[in-house]
């Protein structure tokens, strides 16, 4: 997934001189995952470097290069670390165009690992997707594979609004279903895992039926698509997997058809448990798709603890979560 | 009980109400005295400007020292008339207010030259960043008024389709960005514009002004780290108004001598200017200006100033400062102290200058008038009532467009 997001950057940046990437270690050394590895040698200092240690003033200089017609990659080095930029994202980069009535606008990609499963402790391992669902005026994308991952970050990058783009880092070198211990699995194998050279978008917005199923649904993004079919397998419980990959705008439509065949519901987050996007789901699921409902939506997510650092994996969401969670939904 | 002596230290301006006012504190050196170095300077050596202040008219309202710009009595004129009008409307928008014609207003008295004499010294095409109190680039880049008060009453002919309180102008016709109302906010975005701007090969550089209090903000930090690692061409303005809100200047000054002074931290150059000097504030935006265009960098300055009226129509300063404090302001009224050096260049008088301020006063009547034909915030017709889910992205997507439809319009 790495070399996926790499190669978006690398064609965007081909492709458009106004394609810039910044962030903390983005420049020289090619990012701490690796993400903008070549880039500079490629394109130049003035085209992806290194940012100082300030995540509000990185957003806010992609904010004001972007008003004046440069599209910035910003990349913030762990989501966990967002937070000290949250004020320009809320305040400032979803609002511009609201309130300049269109004249100005400032569409900027921000792109920032999330999610746990790699031993990265309580400042590692966030998954704060939901706070920005909840912003008026920015898009937010997560993808689950290299194709999507690629499809989807060169389709943020020329859209006209601003994207919030987590890249899930467990995912960032394999799939994972979440045998915690199990030897890593490359990309290679996975039905997504090869990724065309050329430039190629997917939309913003579409959600993606990763496997078909009568039984129910399991909606799910990032590194918990994976968990979820192997949930499936493990079990044997015909479920309907979505992969959301867009979480705003997210594909009502694909969901609302699926839950209506299906009549039974699990969203899942690896965030924890209250306020999370999952609750968005389950209420508006309700709302479209209530007399189809033969159970109560359930959700599967982390606790509402911090993220641990030696009971990760109690704290992460596996396949046996998963399936106790199926089970109800089936026998309610 | 409270403790008759404080156990850590707070500071605490010279005077409360109550108290005569009193700025014996302040030091003011002689106009003329300051050095101008070449552009080309190093900023780390521009501390003696930062620790000092860079005046140009003196005690007679005489143009003297380096920094004079010798500028033609024309474009004296022009600043005169571009500072009253900008009080002037001031002062009719405020009256406005009170009769309820408007939610909210907030004047510039005694600011007037930090805003219009920059915009003068700048291109018309350079980009400005301002905060709430610098409407009077607005006046010096030729805004149509009756289009500023339509935004101020939000009314249908708003350009900003009532979604900013007044005062938050957007122009971008005039290379006027947008107005956050949070603070210190844009400081960093104006340095990733100007970034821009070097990066596009222009000439245009940016310009953004925050308060004393706004320094104490993780942006202003931001703003400054960013202009000095990548040189960029902009102009960082603190405007020392002595005032934020209720809080005096030192809750965010702390132990620095100057906000000027910060800059040099950062190698940055920094100016600190006598801010009710129109000639002073040219000049040191000239300065900075053909500085950032040159590729020499950054300036922060610092416009030592009083804010002569309330912050806002919400506040009322009689409870934190003493009564006839701008008066007792030892760098005087901006306006009487240009137009007394026209006056004494044979250039102006007393009669022009009531003549001038009564034609601007009606300009400013009938542009209200004009403007109401268009509605009011109160009687309407405002921005048709859709528009408020749209320009939140590029196309609504589906929820916007259900919410719009649940609204019923």
């Amino acid at each position: 997934m790495i070399q996926a997001l790499n190669s978006a950057m690398d064609n965007m940046m081909e492709r458009d001189a106004n394609v810039l990437a910044f962030g903390e270690d983005v420049g020289y050394f090619g990012g701490v995952f690796r993400v903008t590895a070549g880039l500079q040698e490629k394109y130049g200092l003035d085209r992806c470097f290194d940012a100082p240690i300030n995540e509000a003033a990185i957003v806010a200089m992609a904010i004001g290069m972007a008003a004046n017609g440069l599209k910035p990659v910003a990349e913030i080095q762990f989501s966990d670390y967002i937070f000290p930029g949250f004020d320009q994202i809320v305040s400032e980069l979803s609002r511009l165009r609201y309130r300049t009535a269109g004249t100005f606008t400032a569409p900027v990609v921000i792109r920032t690992p999330s999610g746990g499963g790699i031993r990265g402790g309580q400042t590692h391992s966030m998954s704060p997707e939901a706070f920005f669902t909840h912003i008026p005026g920015i898009q937010v994308v997560m993808p689950s594979n290299p194709y999507d991952a690629k499809g989807l970050l060169i389709a943020a990058i020329e859209s006209p609004d601003p994207v919030i783009f987590f890249e899930p880092k467990r995912l960032y070198n394999g799939p994972f279903d979440g045998g915690a211990g199990k030897a890593l699995e490359a990309w290679g194998k996975h039905p997504k895992g090869e990724v065309p050279e050329d430039h190629y978008t997917l939309p913003i917005g579409k959600a993606d039926i990763v496997r078909e199923g009568a039984a129910m649904t399991i909606i799910a993004y990032g590194t918990l698509v994976h968990v979820a079919q192997a949930a499936v397998e493990q079990s044997g419980i015909d479920a309907e997997i979505i992969d959301l990959r867009t979480l705003v705008p997210y594909d009502i439509e694909t969901i609302a058809a699926s839950v209506n065949k299906t009549g039974r519901c699990i969203v899942a987050q690896e965030a924890p448990r209250t306020s999370g996007f999952g609750a968005e789901l389950a209420a508006q699921i309700q709302e479209e798709c209530f007399y189809a409902l033969e159970a109560p939506i359930k959700r599967v997510t982390g606790w509402d603890t911090p993220y641990p650092h030696a009971h990760e994996w109690s704290y992460f969401p596996g396949p046996q979560r998963f399936i106790n969670a199926m089970r109800e939904v089936l026998e309610a | 009980m409270a403790h008759s002596t404080p156990r850590f230290h707070v500071p605490a301006p010279h005077a409360r109400p109550g108290d005569t006012p009193d700025f014996s504190h302040i030091e003011i050196p002689p106009a003329g005295q300051s050095r101008r170095p070449d552009v080309a300077i190093a900023g780390s050596e521009t501390l003696d400007l930062a620790l000092g202040l860079v005046r140009v008219l003196d005690h007679n309202h005489q143009a003297v020292g380096e920094w004079d710009p010798k500028l033609e009595p024309d474009v004296l004129r022009e600043g005169l008339r571009h500072m009253v009008l900008t009080r002037v409307y001031d002062e009719r928008m405020q009256k406005l207010q009170r009769q309820g014609k408007m939610s909210f207003y907030m004047k510039s008295m005694g600011e007037e030259a930090v805003a219009v004499a920059a915009a003068m010294a700048l291109e018309k095409t350079d980009m400005v960043f301002p905060s709430y109190r610098q409407q009077g680039i607005l006046f010096a880049r030729g805004r149509d008024i009756v289009e500023m008060m339509c935004h101020c009453i939000s009314n249908s002919r708003d350009n900003l389709k009532g979604r900013q309180l007044p005062v938050h102008y957007t122009w971008a016709e005039g290379d006027f960005f947008s107005i956050s109302g949070n603070l210190t906010t844009q400081f960093p975005q104006a340095v990733g514009y100007a970034m821009a701007c070097r990066y596009k090969g222009e000439s245009r550089i940016a310009a953004s002004w925050i308060g004393d209090g706004s320094t104490a903000e993780g942006d202003f930090h931001g703003a400054l780290v960013l202009a000095s690692t990548y040189r960029a061409p902009v102009i960082l303005n603190v405007v020392n108004n002595q005032w934020a809100i209720s809080t005096f200047q030192g809750i965010a000054a702390g132990a620095s001598e100057t906000f000027a002074q910060k800059g040099i931290g950062y190698g940055l150059a920094s100016l600190r200017i006598d801010g009710n000097d129109f000639l002073a504030v040219y000049a040191a935006t000239k300065w900075a200006a053909e500085r950032a265009r040159a590729g020499h960098g950054a300036t922060v300055i610092e416009s030592f100033t009083y804010r002569a009226d309330a912050h806002s129509t919400s506040d009322d300063p009689s409870g934190y400062r003493p009564k006839g404090e701008a008066a007792a302001w030892p760098l005087g009224d901006p306006v009487e102290r240009l137009k007394n050096h026209l006056i004494g260049l044979g250039q102006w008088d007393e009669e022009r200058h009531a003549a001038m301020e009564k034609e601007l006063d009606q300009l400013v009547i009938a542009s209200y008038k004009e403007a109401e034909t268009f509605g009011t915030l109160h009687d309407g017709p405002l921005s048709p009532v859709q528009t408020m889910f749209e320009d939140v992205y590029a196309e609504p997507d589906w929820r916007l467009r259900r919410q719009r439809r649940d609204l019923g319009v």
